[in-house]
């Protein structure tokens, strides 16, 4: 007989946990190999899991909502056989395998077995190990909604526990003591203002309201963005600047292309054609398409373009790996299949791993441009703004074309202003002299 | 103004009771001729008769006996118990009568019951007990242990008055070492109210009778490594005072239970598991008792030495808390 575990997927390198949104089956229910088994969110993505093996869902142990660390095991696939488990389990998690020994053969069916709910609930504690601290300190995280292991590794008490005065300091320091791992190490001239830059989060001032106010937690892939976003923040040094295109040339392509585009079923949008220009761009300009590393500047071979994806629950952005050597057809291809693996939740850590660029379109809803925050550790992120008509002097004469407003933000400590705006002038001329 | 010992206080205390209210008088083991074994009740048969000052027989149960009856019939008796290991011979009329008249008759027996208790004199196992919880786990008690001339004089005072029985436990080793300046006017310290003797922000140190002063030469001896303790002096153990003792744990969030009574049973225990129900979520570290070990008070001098809570235990119990 056969019976598999089925655990918490590690969906990327950093990430050590994630939080089971919910139940696709519930136990007794048949299942496919490969059929979705439940959702996850973690700090990256949220995705649906398949499940490794068909058979019957004979235990779930991991409730809606509950965060567990990676390579747990969260449900238990049996083959509907009534046979009892005795054999499957590997040494890794005894624990959990000791009460499904006692519980003996499920119903044939894969009914509900009896006696199982209580054995899951004990097991719900030794998940909620790590960081050494006291419930003083775990109140005041609480109150200030600090994650305490945030601290890791950066106690003062015994064995290198959590104190008040960790903590104390740690909110008094504007939540910054600890997050070794989160900004790369500053170097030479990248000295910046200790104070000035650290008084943005994770300490805000407590809120002051009076009236009526519901009180929402953040999701896991919210708390991801937030955090992402204010590291970023405080890592680069931001600098936008703003490029004026004409589209007339890569609108005439798009509507020339489409119906053709269309047949191969690919739809085609103005995306593509940007994404290519980049590409084109990048491979002549690798410092922007480099990572700061301590002192070094790591330029990056591949040339892996993100795409920022909007949601209704948060952002997301899919990464198309080695854009360079796709076509117009490709990259149109390519943009299309991450959007809507992103909307319907089928993306895999893969998809949004190692990109070297990103670009956002701010121009969705009509903006005329944004400022957009770089998509850390890369050093640059380009903002599309709306594509509208506009009267534009060519030759001394007023003439109507259809313009965008690109803004590449970049991270000054990497790129000067003079090789952003090469950058950018390179894009403008392709865009501008597109030809199809 | 000269200072007032702790012995000459509670004397002072008695006395003045006996001047304002007759219904007050003195029953015990050599406490009128002889003034008593410690000297409390000195020149009170002189100045009060024999009427109000009674040498009894060698009889504890007898003594607290006839306290209870003169307190049914109005009068508000003292008895001295001459060594406080011996109140155990008096048990049951403290336990199952005195402390139940109220509850099973609604006739409230207004005694006291004071006696010499602890250790540091070389006084062996007989003569140096720390009998108080075998009181404190009997509801319709009041127990008190006061460990400063003030208060030993306000509160004999304050148990005088009560209406229901109040055990008075005085240290005998306080009872010439400590003395201060005391106001002369009439004044009483409430039972249940807890005093903090040294303010302090990192860890609080709860205690009573002579331990107080262990407590205090410690926070001086700490306070030179920045390290500062509260002192928090409970006065009364039944009822004691929860919310001083709440409070200053939850400013400090770590504490010390320090007693000079045995551990297994011993008042520390009841505030640990006060303290673990009501504040901890402000607690920083774990609650942490220094006590007598589980054994009689021994006889040899370096024995009770080793057996009897000192500075050193305290400070060392601090290091560790701190750092923790």
């Amino acid at each position: 007989m056969a019976e598999t575990k089925v655990i918490m997927p590690q969906m990327g390198e950093s990430i050590f946990e994630g939080t089971i949104t919910k139940w696709l089956k519930k136990k007794g229910d048949r299942i496919e190999r490969d059929e979705a088994l439940f959702e996850i969110s973690t700090d990256k993505i949220d995705s649906e899991i398949p499940s490794p093996a068909s058979g019957v869902v004979q235990d779930i142990l991991v409730k809606e909502g509950q965060t567990v660390q990676i390579n747990t095991v969260v449900a238990v696939i049996g083959d509907g056989s009534a046979k009892p488990a005795a054999e499957a389990p590997p040494a890794k998690e005894p624990a959990q395998e000791a009460p499904k020994m006692k519980e003996g053969p499920a119903p044939g069916g894969g009914g509900p077995v009896p006696g199982v709910e209580e054995e899951t609930e004990a097991e719900e504690s030794p998940l909620d190990e790590g960081v050494r601290s006291s419930p003083l300190v775990r109140r005041i995280a609480k109150e200030r909604g600090i994650d305490v292991s945030a601290l890791a590794g950066k106690g003062t008490g015994i064995n290198g526990r959590i104190t008040k005065r960790d903590i104390l300091s740690y909110i008094e320091q504007g939540g910054k003591a600890a997050q070794p791992s989160v900004s790369p190490p500053q170097s030479g001239g990248a000295a910046r203002s200790a104070g000035l830059v650290n008084q943005t989060p994770p300490s805000p001032p407590p809120m002051k309201f009076t009236g009526e106010v519901e009180r929402v937690p953040l999701t896991a892939m919210r708390k991801a963005i937030a955090e992402h976003m204010v590291m970023s923040r405080k890592t680069s040094a931001h600098v936008t600047t703003l490029f004026e295109v004409d589209c007339s040339h890569i609108v005439k392509a798009k509507e020339k292309q489409q119906a053709e585009f269309q047949r191969s079923g690919v739809k085609l949008t103005v995306t593509p054609f940007f994404v290519q220009a980049a590409a084109n761009a990048l491979k002549r300009f690798p410092v922007v398409n480099s990572s700061l590393d301590g002192d070094t500047v790591v330029y990056k071979r591949p040339i892996n373009i993100g795409i920022a994806v909007n949601l209704e629950w948060g952002l997301i952005v899919p990464v198309i790996k080695n854009a360079d050597e796709k076509n117009l057809f490709g990259l149109a291809k390519a943009v299309n299949d991450i959007g809507e693996r992103a909307r319907n939740k089928k993306l895999t850590p893969e998809d949004v791993k190692d990109g070297t660029f990103t670009i956002t379109n701010p121009g969705q809803y009509g903006g005329l441009a944004g400022t957009p925050i770089i998509n850390q550790p890369q050093v640059a992120i380009m903002g599309m703004g709306g594509i509208k008509k506009r009267a534009v002097v060519i030759d001394d004469a007023i003439a109507i074309r259809p313009m965008i407003m690109l803004s590449l933000s970049f991270d000054h400590r990497v790129i000067d202003g003079a090789v952003a705006d090469q950058f950018m002038a390179d894009i403008q001329k392709q865009l501008e002299n597109w030809q199809s | 103004m000269a200072l007032t010992t702790y012995v000459e206080a509670i004397r002072q205390g008695i006395w003045e009771e006996m001047e304002k209210d007759e219904r007050v008088f003195v029953l015990g083991e050599d406490v009128g001729i002889y003034g008593g074994a410690f000297k409390v009740t000195a020149g009170m048969l002189e100045r009060f008769g024999e009427w109000r000052i009674i040498d009894t027989p060698i009889s504890e149960s007898g003594i607290v006996g006839a306290a209870i009856g003169a307190a049914l019939m109005g009068m508000r008796p003292v008895a001295e118990m001459q060594f406080a290991d011996f109140i155990s011979c008096a048990f049951d009329q403290i336990t199952n009568f005195a402390a139940k008249c109220r509850y099973r008759w609604g006739a409230g027996v207004p005694i006291v019951v004071r006696g010499p208790s602890g250790g540091g004199v070389h006084g062996g196992p007989f003569h140096s007990q720390n009998p108080e919880m075998y009181f404190v786990h009997t509801p319709g008690l009041k127990v008190v242990c006061p460990a400063t001339a003030y208060d030993a004089k306000g509160l004999i005072k304050a148990a005088i008055r009560d209406p229901d029985p109040v055990i008075y436990f005085e240290h005998k080793f306080l009872y010439r070492r400590v003395k201060e300046d005391l106001p002369a006017d009439d004044f009483v310290v409430p039972i249940g109210k807890a005093a903090i003797r040294r303010l302090g922000t990192d860890i609080t140190v709860v205690t009573y009778g002579a331990m107080l002063y262990i407590a205090l030469d410690a926070a001086k001896e700490l306070e030179k490594e920045g390290i500062d303790l509260e002192v928090l002096d409970l006065r009364s153990l039944l009822p004691f005072d929860k919310e001083a003792v709440i409070e200053s744990v939850k400013k400090t969030n770590k504490v010390i239970l320090l007693h000079e009574d045995t551990q297994i049973g011993g008042f520390a225990g009841e505030l640990a598991a006060i303290i673990s129900e009501e504040a901890f979520e402000y607690l920083d570290g774990p609650i942490r008792r220094i006590t007598a070990p589980d054994t009689p008070v021994p006889y040899s001098p370096p024995l009770e030495e080793f057996f009897l809570p000192k500075v050193s235990d305290v400070v060392r119990v601090a290091h560790e808390l701190y750092a923790y």
